[in-house]
């Protein structure tokens, strides 16, 4: 009955998507109100249909429902509880429900809230929004069914990729897709704006702070994708290069780019046009990556399996960017500028560059995704470029993106004076300058190093200057030290919010540098009993043993460490025999510290125990990265969070008298 | 408004067609569609225990036409979907010149004897306990099927489950040939 049930419910999602798209436009063009309320409960009628969908997902792989094909293959009879959950979304067709599912919340979101303050916009919104939902549902109906039935029932399924196996997969493709769909509600105010020509700065404001939602979770998303791959996939990195992670790092940085142009857009009326482009830029990318995990064009570690799913992307992906740029086009010469750039030295011109650096950053990673095909297409060769041509051109662009973060948010507006430039930057400049001279001092000779730390200190001294500044004028109103600070990082949490965002950068830029630089690996085989030694660590091979797990079969070894200052800990990585895989699977184990983690992977070994080949990395750093992505997203957080109304103080005052 | 500015404005959508265009280029090819490096080579011998405790060797079939499969029974669908193919094929073909080797990859004894029984095949199927034969073919994943001309060399290799009318058009054309 399930399949049956599940196809129902998304043919009826689907026909009730594109009603409402096409009822909310309608109700837009003829003001109809009645039209307007009834694409509204089809909106409703989307969300609850969908989390049926959901539902009877979640309730056949429980059941191990083997008459569900996406369950037969991605399940069986050994898989875990909490891993029957995650199957849900393990591959192509849960991934797509789980992205109508989150689609359709936001959806309902935005209509409870602009429903009656925006009711021009709204209606255009909710048609944007319903029009994308019905795409993701076709893609449900027709080419990637989740609900397929398979006959005759196989006794057992093939189970989950085992990679998978692991808690960070339950909140990692959440976190993405609640990233990947947030951008959805920019960009569907974006449109609407431009349907209806009013391109001020209107959809600007409402979309601010839904953008640093979308943004929130698609660093979350990054964090625990870099995560999973240090801990799971065994190689002893976070980050790749590989398409799939670019494919999520791409509209990253065209949100970052779009988050800091909107100020100026803000602040100084410039940049209407370019703000459009990057929301534009920023959802297609996010389509982007989806078809390039779904389409099968490119070799990746994750992609997903292929089929004519690829096809529909990529025609709507084209309905979208040329959609959205038509439109854009058809209003250009409403999108002009009311202010202008005063000077090379200002804020705006440091904002500029920002988005200079971030765009053409993010046009490397494209440009080095689809080289491949490119490659292919001219030459008929298959090439790949790998990380030395991401880092190659990358690292000069993130240094200079972490400078101008230290420029941007202390410069003035307009055109900055000399005066400016030596109270905020003179004595910054100085601290992140005797700090790499210090380091080097100590002993630091990578010039890398010292450039990325002098660099990240000079920021970090303007934001404590900034905050010191700003706390110590707070408390000459009487506020006390706690409540000044506390009290600024509420009443201005966007400003503050970002420069928690920045020092949590701050620290991952520090991170990686470390890493790269200092991290340190050796491979050897220790007989029984034997021992070695790397970066004051002796790590002796104790045996290995045999373990059945319900779905798989692993042979554990057994390593004591100690360090300089005696018996350190033991660490047992592993190899996972799983029968549907032709390879095995390597588990790592590892103990993480502040400055270097120790990292074992357990490779060959001799059946009888007596020796085994072990490859031990020391990775120096590694958890600043995973210290700066909880500041950064903890600083988003702060920025999301609604400003305290601005009461006027006789208003308080009475209240309190009242009280 | 100008008219160059005019014919200037639709530059921007215009842009990302070329990016489109490569896109659906890609459609066209396969990023994991390396070619074997053993096409055209000789085939690796194997001797190997069949199922039914018959001997099967590579070596004793030179002149003959030689399908070579690699399946198992946890392969779902795909080595479902091909087993019936390949005992059709078995059928018509195997007073024909053609032998075809059934090579069962990383399984278990008990589901593997329920998968032949199952599909009532009867070429010879051999498990490949240590791995050896299939590491020898490079096999990437199940299943994968290779055939090998009268002259002992692997001449096509499929990944992913055959057609009845993939075997036809390749056991044709090799039988076709002189030893």
């Amino acid at each position: 009955m399930t399949p049956e049930l599940g196809y129902a419910a998304t043919v009826a999602a689907l026909i009730l998507a594109v009603y409402g798209s096409g009822a909310a436009a309608l109700s837009a063009v003829k003001g109809r109100a009645d039209l307007r309320r009834s694409s509204e409960r089809a909106a409703v009628g989307v969300w609850l249909l969908v989390m049926t969908c959901m539902a009877l997902l979640i309730y056949a792989f429980l059941t191990f429902d083997f008459s569900v094909r996406y369950v037969a293959g991605n399940t069986n009879l050994g898989t875990p509880f909490y891993y029957r959950i995650t199957a849900v979304w393990g591959a192509l067709e849960g991934s797509i429900i789980l992205w109508a599912f989150m689609l359709s919340i936001y959806t309902l979101i935005v209509m409870a809230r602009y429903r009656r303050t925006q009711p021009q916009l709204y209606p255009w919104v909710l048609a944007v929004m319903l029009g994308i939902s019905a795409f993701f549902l076709l893609v449900m109906a027709i080419p990637a069914p989740p609900f397929e039935r398979l006959s005759p029932i196989p006794a057992d399924g093939r189970g989950l990729n085992p990679l998978l196996e692991d808690s960070g997969m339950i909140t990692h493709p959440v976190a993405l897709y609640l990233g990947f769909t947030g951008f959805t509600v920019p960009f569907a105010f974006a449109m609407a704006a431009l349907i209806i020509g009013r391109t001020g700065d209107e959809w600007i404001t409402i979309t601010r702070r839904w953008t640093i939602v979308a943004w929130y979770f698609l660093s979350l998303g990054l964090l625990i994708g870099g995560w999973w791959s240090y801990h799971v996939l065994g190689w002893g990195g976070y980050w790749a290069w590989d398409p799939v992670e670019n494919a999520a790092f791409m509209p990253w940085l065209t949100g970052t780019a779009f988050l800091h142009s909107v100020m100026i857009q803000e602040r100084r009326r410039m940049l209407k046009l370019w703000n459009l482009t990057l929301i534009i830029l920023t959802f297609s990318l996010t389509l982007f990556g989806t078809f390039l995990t779904r389409s099968g064009i490119i070799g990746s570690v994750h992609a997903f399996s292929q089929g004519s799913v690829g096809q529909f992307f990529l025609g709507f992906l084209a309905l979208i960017v040329l959609g959205a740029f038509s439109l854009l086009a058809w209003r250009l010469e409403r999108l002009h500028a009311q202010g202008e750039l005063d000077s090379i030295v200002s804020r705006e011109s440091a904002f500029l560059l920002n988005n200079l650096f971030l765009v053409a950053a993010a046009f490397t990673v494209f440009f080095g995704t689809v080289f491949p095909l490119l490659s292919e297409a001219v030459k008929g060769q298959k090439v790949s470029v790998g990380a030395p041509f991401f880092n190659l051109v990358n690292i000069p662009i993130f240094l200079a993106l972490i400078f101008l973060m230290g420029v941007g948010p202390l410069i003035a507006w307009r055109r900055a004076s000399a005066e400016n430039l030596r109270r905020n930057f003179l004595t910054p400049v100085a601290i992140g300058i005797a700090a790499a001279a210090i380091c080097r001092l100590l002993g630091v000779a990578n010039a890398l190093v010292l450039l990325c730390l002098a660099l990240v200190v000079f920021v970090a001294a303007t934001i404590a200057l900034d905050f010191a500044r700003a706390a110590r004028a707070r408390r000459r109103t009487g506020d006390g030290w706690l409540d000044a600070t506390w009290g600024l990082a509420l009443r201005q949490n966007r400003r503050y919010g970002g420069f928690v965002v920045h020092l949590g950068i701050l620290v991952v830029a520090l991170g990686v540098a470390g890493s790269q630089a200092w991290s340190t690996q050796t491979e050897a085989t220790l007989n029984r009993g034997e021992s070695m030694e790397l970066a004051g660590y002796t790590i002796r091979f104790d045996g290995l043993q045999g373990v059945e797990e319900s779905n798989h079969a692993k042979v554990v070894g057994t390593f004591t460490v100690s360090d300089r200052k005696g018996p350190y800990t033991v660490l047992t990585p592993a190899k996972k025999f799983y029968p549907q895989e032709q390879t095995p699977i390597a588990a790592v184990d590892y103990r993480l510290g502040f400055m270097e983690d120790l990292y074992l992977v357990l490779g060959e070994f001799a059946r009888d125990g007596s020796h085994a080949t072990i490859k031990i990395q020391v990775n120096r750093m590694v958890s600043w990265l995973w210290i700066g992505g909880f500041l950064l997203t903890l600083g988003a957080a702060l920025a999301i969070v609604p400003e305290p109304r601005r009461t006027p103080a006789v208003a308080r005052a009475g209240q309190t008298a009242a009280a | 408004m100008s008219g160059r500015s005019r014919i200037l404005r639709w530059a921007i959508p215009l842009a990302v067609v070329p990016v489109l265009v490569l896109l659906a280029y890609g459609f066209r090819t396969d990023p994991r569609d390396i070619p074997s490096p053993l096409l055209g080579r000789p085939a690796s011998p194997f001797k190997l225990t069949a199922f039914d405790g018959k001997p099967v060797a590579l070596e004793s079939l030179r002149g003959q036409v030689v399908v070579v499969n690699f399946w198992a029974s946890w392969c779902y669908p795909a080595c479902y979907e091909e087993a019936p193919s390949l005992e059709r094929a078995w059928k018509t073909y195997k007073d024909r010149g053609l032998m075809m080797v059934g090579v069962n990859f990383q399984d278990k004894d008990e589901p593997a004897r329920r998968f032949l029984t199952q599909f009532g095949h009867t070429f010879p199927n051999a498990p490949d306990p240590a791995g050896r034969v299939s590491v020898d073919y490079g096999v990437y994943g199940v299943p994968e099927t290779y055939f090998i001309d009268r002259k002992g060399r692997v001449r096509f290799k499929q990944v992913g489950p055959v057609s009845d009318q993939m075997l036809k058009d390749q056991i044709e054309r090799l039988l076709a040939e002189e030893a």
